[in-house]
């Protein structure tokens, strides 16, 4: 009887899908939920929790060094936007220029280092980075007579690590997204406009660059979602979630300082929950303008 | 033609091998390091300088000699990253099946739970994940790490699209012969998703051998440490374990290098399947 049930065309997709079901409802919806309650709550790990209104919100607007987290996350997204998104555009171009020439072999040289942990990456390039004359990049600017620079003390000379970190890693990987993206442009569209007689810039300006925008809205959303959720790379830049006057403090880096390294659960949530919002906001904005497009294409 | 043709190539070539080398640089800083005694790179930094006079096999002898726990974090992070990927990636295929292969109801409010989950970073639920683990007594354990992501949204969204793609005469064809729906999904369409597989498992499998954070924040033991954790905890202010920690993170880099010259067209397939829909 049961298994007449079970196996019945009505009851089998709910049976299909129920694994999803569960994870989502434990591991998802009340952890999210819980996020928001914690948001008005004092939790320690352990110990019950005690309502506090909307003291965590207050808290978190007058708290300057939250402040200074958001500006670091802000920061490094839109330099990461900056350079992830035009170069690996042009250099996917050149890639699939008829010219090039070790097509394949260029492709996988910049994909490697998409191949590295954050961990691995991040050590190599905290130790290039180093402070040292003797330390790989310093002596590279000692050839041009550049006195050696403490990188990761400064907030500028931080971020160039960091961001140096982030190009090293994703350039290849955007070229691949981009490459892809120029697979779907027909060939005609070129061959007309040669005939036209339009150069290689107006080609790419009033061809490629309109029939990447799928691609580079793509792009463009989730590098800006790691941007604004990176933690581990300034963990692993800095040895630990404390940088010199906290030049290398994200957001996350924040949450976890204050949830795990405080038990200040509920503050914590409330910083996690301004991120949500953010990040919600970006999501319209992308499904808005991603919409907006279609209709173009109609 | 002919001639600016060939300047064309050259012109690629010259900025396209200079940054290639770039690119390579740090892989070499590395493996040069792995070969110099953890002082050197102390004192000196990390640098190009090949001085034959001061390297040797040493750090790779200490490496393999045992005594160190490296091994354990390699092999930990292998059977982790095995059992992880295997149970993802057959349960996001049976999910992604359900969505695919019927009409339901509810179907496409779940459907749109899935890709809920793929918008919300998943740092937001650090910390209420963190408090569940710890409340369902499970801090300490593999399975804290494998059960929030083992119906894993992208997966499923991926395998999903595979599986539209595929004719549903063959699930007809398997109900006129009688088979039953799990049989049909067992015995038909899992055989047809290799592709599928073949580039998800790369996905996940470089996301598990990888991964820092969370198994970083519930595991606590140091028997069970992941190799990123392992290799985070030779990090330390004093130095005192550099030897290991470059020769070990050069060593951690060639495991995928290899799958990765072996699959490439699964990597490459995998790593943009978000992005290709046209």
């Amino acid at each position: 009887m049961l298994k007449n049930f079970l196996y019945s065309q009505k009851v089998a997709p709910y049976v299909f899908v129920l694994p999803f079901v569960l994870i989502f409802l434990v591991f998802w919806l009340y952890p999210l939920a819980s996020s928001a309650e914690m948001s008005f709550q004092k939790v320690m790990l352990g110990q019950s929790a005690q309502w506090v209104g909307f003291d965590n919100y207050a808290k978190l607007i007058d708290d300057s060094m939250f402040l200074k987290a958001v500006m670091n996350s802000v920061t490094y997204t839109v330099m990461t936007l900056v350079i992830l998104i035009p170069f690996p555009m042009l250099f996917a171009v050149l890639i699939n220029a008829k010219f090039m020439w070790g097509r394949e072999l260029f492709k996988s040289v910049f994909f490697f280092p998409a191949l590295t942990s954050v961990v691995v990456a991040g050590t190599i390039f905290r130790l290039m980075f180093g402070e040292m004359e003797g330390s790989l990049i310093n002596s590279l600017l000692g050839i041009f007579g550049i006195e050696p620079v403490k990188f990761l003390k400064g907030h500028t000379t931080g971020f160039v690590a960091l961001l140096s970190l982030a190009a090293w890693r994703w350039m290849g990987v955007n070229i691949l997204y981009f490459l892809a993206g120029l697979k779907n442009i027909p060939d005609d569209y070129y061959e007309a406009a040669s005939i036209d007689g339009a150069s290689t810039f107006q080609k790419f300006r009033f061809i490629t660059i309109p029939l990447l925008k799928p691609t580079t809205i793509y792009v463009l959303t989730i590098s800006i979602y790691a941007g604004m959720a990176m933690f581990v790379e300034s963990l692993m830049m800095w040895n630990g979630n404390n940088s010199p006057q906290n030049i290398g403090l994200t957001i996350i880096g924040y949450l976890y300082r204050q949830g795990i390294e405080k038990n200040n659960l509920g503050f914590a949530a409330t910083v996690g929950l301004v991120l949500l919002l953010v990040t919600m906001i970006i999501n319209l904005t992308q499904l808005a303008l991603s919409g907006l497009f279609k209709k173009e294409d109609a | 033609m002919e001639r600016s043709a060939r300047l064309n190539k050259i012109l690629l070539l010259v900025l396209f091998v200079p940054l290639s080398l770039l690119i390579l640089l740090p892989f070499y800083a590395i493996a040069l390091a792995s070969f110099k005694p953890g002082k050197e790179l102390i004192r000196y930094g990390l640098n190009l300088k090949l001085d034959f006079s001061v390297m040797s096999l040493d750090n790779y002898a200490f490496l393999f000699s045992g005594n160190n726990d490296y091994f354990t974090w390699f092999f930990n992070s292998m059977l982790l990253t095995i059992v992880q990927v295997a149970l993802t990636l057959f349960i996001s295929a049976t999910v992604a099946y359900g969505f695919s292969a019927y009409e339901f109801k509810g179907k496409t409010f779940l459907f749109i739970c899935v890709l809920m989950i793929m918008m919300v970073p998943f740092e937001i639920l650090l910390l209420p994940l963190y408090r569940l683990i710890f409340n369902l007594g499970l801090m300490n354990t593999y399975s804290a790490i494998i059960l929030p992501g083992l119906a894993n949204a992208s997966t499923i969204f991926f395998f999903r699209q595979y599986l539209l793609g595929i004719p549903r005469e063959m699930i007809a064809a398997g109900r006129v012969d009688g088979a039953s729906e799990y049989g049909i999904y067992l015995r038909l369409i899992l055989p047809v998703m290799k592709p599928a597989f073949a580039a998800m498992g790369i996905l996940n499998a470089m996301g598990s051998w990888n991964n820092l954070l969370w198994p970083f924040m519930v595991l606590s033991n140091p028997s069970k440490f992941t190799l990123p954790i392992g290799l985070k905890t030779l990090l330390t202010p004093y130095g005192n374990n550099y030897d290991l920690l470059v020769v070990g993170s050069f060593f951690s880099i060639i495991p995928i290098f290899i799958l990765f010259v072996m699959f490439q067209k699964y990597f490459i397939d995998g790593m943009t399947a978000g992005a290709v829909k046209g």
